[in-house]
């Protein structure tokens, strides 16, 4: 007991010692760590504000005049301002509307389709006792290594799937992906084998002690893979520039490229409000669009974040 | 070979249920993985839409041929390694950099919203991206002729500037993935032992030393890990970006056209399908081989930090 508490004893007084020169450390400044400190809050402030400059202008421009623009260009601050461009928008709300729903239905089949996709395969290769984990695993992670290629993918999805022009070709090609398989591996991989013993033990069949037992001792990863495909399916236009063909099946992100590139999807919104193409606020319709567009993400990204970092520090990490 | 199929079919028996659980994963991999790779087979054929992938006639290495006398292939393939050793690099290092000063920095309300604007790019689509680029960069309204007009100069008009154009690429690559990778050395460098640093401190280590001799050491398995993964990928161009930077624009095709946009292309406008075969098919092949190089010679220096 007594030698303990001497080790301790001697123990903390070292430790008080420590946090003594690290404190003096601190009050007296070195003029090295001065000068570090000062280079290193100017640099991060400056790549701060180059992330965030892009947004302002984006936003102060959807309320800056057409005319301003024309002649002026886009700037920071929004001047002569004006709520044209959205009140254009929300006049015949309907290609957007549509476009909202086309992204909102593919996002939501997807996540719930992937998320029990790959839970499911995750716990299966992460239980010990089945002979073939490593070989299913394999299976999976070659996909990774080698593929088709686009013209292969295409080609496939078309002639032989029947995706040309359907909602599914957005929802498919992402629901299955290899890395979330992996961090949802390392998820499962905390929970105790002893749970699922003892659950079998009780006579719970496989499909119970997964749904009843593992899914709500998941809910972390559920959260962190669910929203790294919502992310996904919100942010994809690429699938729906190769597959889709008729502008009702636009989503939001298709659309919003399409106004950025044609003057067509701009004459039909013209013709939609009733006003000639001449007068449409061309240069701050686009950003408002582009503002309605990525709206909600920025609403939800301060709850999300954490989930987002989560995620690709488990997916850093070799599993 | 009986013998395997017996404790096949035990296990079967056995763990009935968690095949079934996994049964949907792995047809799905078949249909929407495996399967197109069949469609490799288009890069040596002489494909007519008519007679489907499988219906067209054989033509040897004509497709390679073809691709790489035209003097397509090479550039191609020059355009995507350069540009991604270009975005390696430049990436990495601005996200080790945003890394360690972050995590030097005291003032943890600084800190939580710094990273958090630095994060927000990786949360937009490359087509918001995209409309940044025009706003910055577009001849009539963009903010650069803004500002250079402001200041009496005349108006410049990059669409027409093939040079600039990497360093564009570039600066918007490491904008959008700087959040993202530097939130994986974040995680590697508040995994060293604080103990540490403190006996740095008492050693008298400046705090360059510090990071000189503590930080970088303690990262450096994910620096390997993360170059590991970029090089594996260096024939593979990020199409998404490639594309809604730069777009259609033929003006600038002999500086940025990358493998996935030259392949996409000819996609679209039907043309000479065998030979755009070839050129994926090229792409998968080689990039499968440098990853399985890079894999076994990593191996056999330091296993730890090989891939799998």
């Amino acid at each position: 007991m007594i030698p303990i508490m001497h080790y301790s004893k001697e123990r903390g007084d070292k430790m008080s010692k420590k946090s003594e020169v690290i404190s003096s450390n601190k009050v007296k400044l070195s003029a090295s760590s001065k000068l570090f400190y000062a280079i290193s809050y100017s640099f991060i402030a400056i790549i701060t504000a180059l992330c965030l400059v892009p947004f302002i202008v984006l936003v102060s421009s959807s309320f800056t005049s057409e005319q301003y623009i024309r002649f002026h260009g886009y700037s920071i601050i929004p001047k002569e301002f004006t709520t044209d461009a959205y009140e254009l928008i929300f006049k015949t709300p309907i290609t957007i509307i549509r476009a909202y729903g086309v992204s909102i239905l593919i996002t939501f089949i997807g996540t719930v389709l992937g998320l029990l996709l790959v839970s499911m395969t995750a716990y299966v290769i992460s239980r010990k006792d089945f002979k073939y984990r490593n070989a299913f695993s394999f299976f999976f992670y070659f996909t990774t290594l080698f593929n088709g290629g686009m013209v292969c993918t295409y080609i496939f999805y078309i002639q032989y799937l029947h995706l040309k022009d359907s909602l599914w070709a957005l929802i498919l090609p992402g629901v299955f992906n290899v890395f979330y398989l992996l961090i949802m591996r390392s998820f499962v991989s905390t929970i105790p084998t002893a749970l699922i013993e003892s659950a079998k033990i009780d006579g719970a069949g496989e499909f119970r002690i997964f749904f009843q037992i593992i899914l709500p001792l998941l809910k972390a990863g559920m959260a962190t893979i669910g929203l790294f495909l919502a992310l996904g399916y919100w942010n994809d236009w690429y699938n729906a520039m190769l597959y889709i063909n008729s502008d009702t099946k636009y989503p939001l992100q298709y659309m919003l490229y399409n106004l950025l590139q044609q003057t067509q999807a701009l004459a039909k919104i013209a013709s939609q409000a009733g006003i000639v193409v001449a007068d449409l606020p061309t240069n701050s319709l686009k950003m408002a669009m582009a503002v309605v567009a990525t709206g909600p993400i920025i609403l939800v990204y301060p709850f999300v974040q954490k989930y987002f970092v989560k995620g690709i520090t488990i997916g850093s990490v070799k599993g | 070979m009986e013998k395997y199929l017996k404790s096949f079919t035990h296990e079967l028996k056995k763990n009935y249920a968690l095949f079934l659980m996994i049964i949907p994963a792995a047809i799905f991999v078949i249909i929407f993985s495996y399967l197109p790779m069949s469609g490799l087979v288009l890069a040596f054929k002489d494909y007519r839409f008519n007679l489907g992938v499988f219906g067209s006639k054989w033509n040897g290495l004509e497709n390679f041929r073809y691709l790489f006398e035209s003097g397509t292939g090479w550039l191609i393939t020059k355009n995507t390694i350069l540009y991604n050793l270009l975005n390696l690099i430049t990436s990495q290092m601005l996200a080790i950099l945003v890394a360690i000063f972050i995590t030097e920095i005291n003032s943890r309300v600084f800190k939580k919203v710094t990273q958090s604007f630095i994060f927000l790019p990786y949360f937009i689509s490359w087509v918001i991206v995209g409309t940044f680029v025009y706003a910055i960069f577009n001849y009539e309204t963009g903010m650069l002729n803004n500002i250079i007009k402001g200041f009496g100069g005349d108006a410049v008009n990059v669409y027409s500037m093939p040079g600039v154009w990497p360093f564009i690429i570039c600066a918007f690559n490491a904008w959008k993935w700087c959040g993202y990778n530097s939130v994986i050395y974040i995680a590697a460098i508040t995994g060293v032992d604080s103990e540490t640093y403190e006996a740095a401190g008492i050693d008298g280590a400046s705090i360059f030393q510090r990071i000189r001799y503590i930080t970088i050491p303690c990262i450096k398995p994910t620096i390997v890990t993360m170059l590991l993964l970029q090089v594996g990928r260096i024939l593979r161009g990020d199409f998404e970006m490639f594309y809604q930077i730069v777009g259609n624009n033929g003006q600038l095709f002999n500086s940025t056209d990358v493998i996935d946009t030259y392949v996409f292309r000819s996609l679209l406008q039907n043309s000479n399908l065998g030979m755009t075969a070839a050129a994926s098919f090229y792409q998968s092949a080689l990039c499968f081989i440098i990853i399985m190089i890079v894999n076994a010679v990593v191996k056999r220096i330091d296993s730890d930090y090989a891939l799998f």
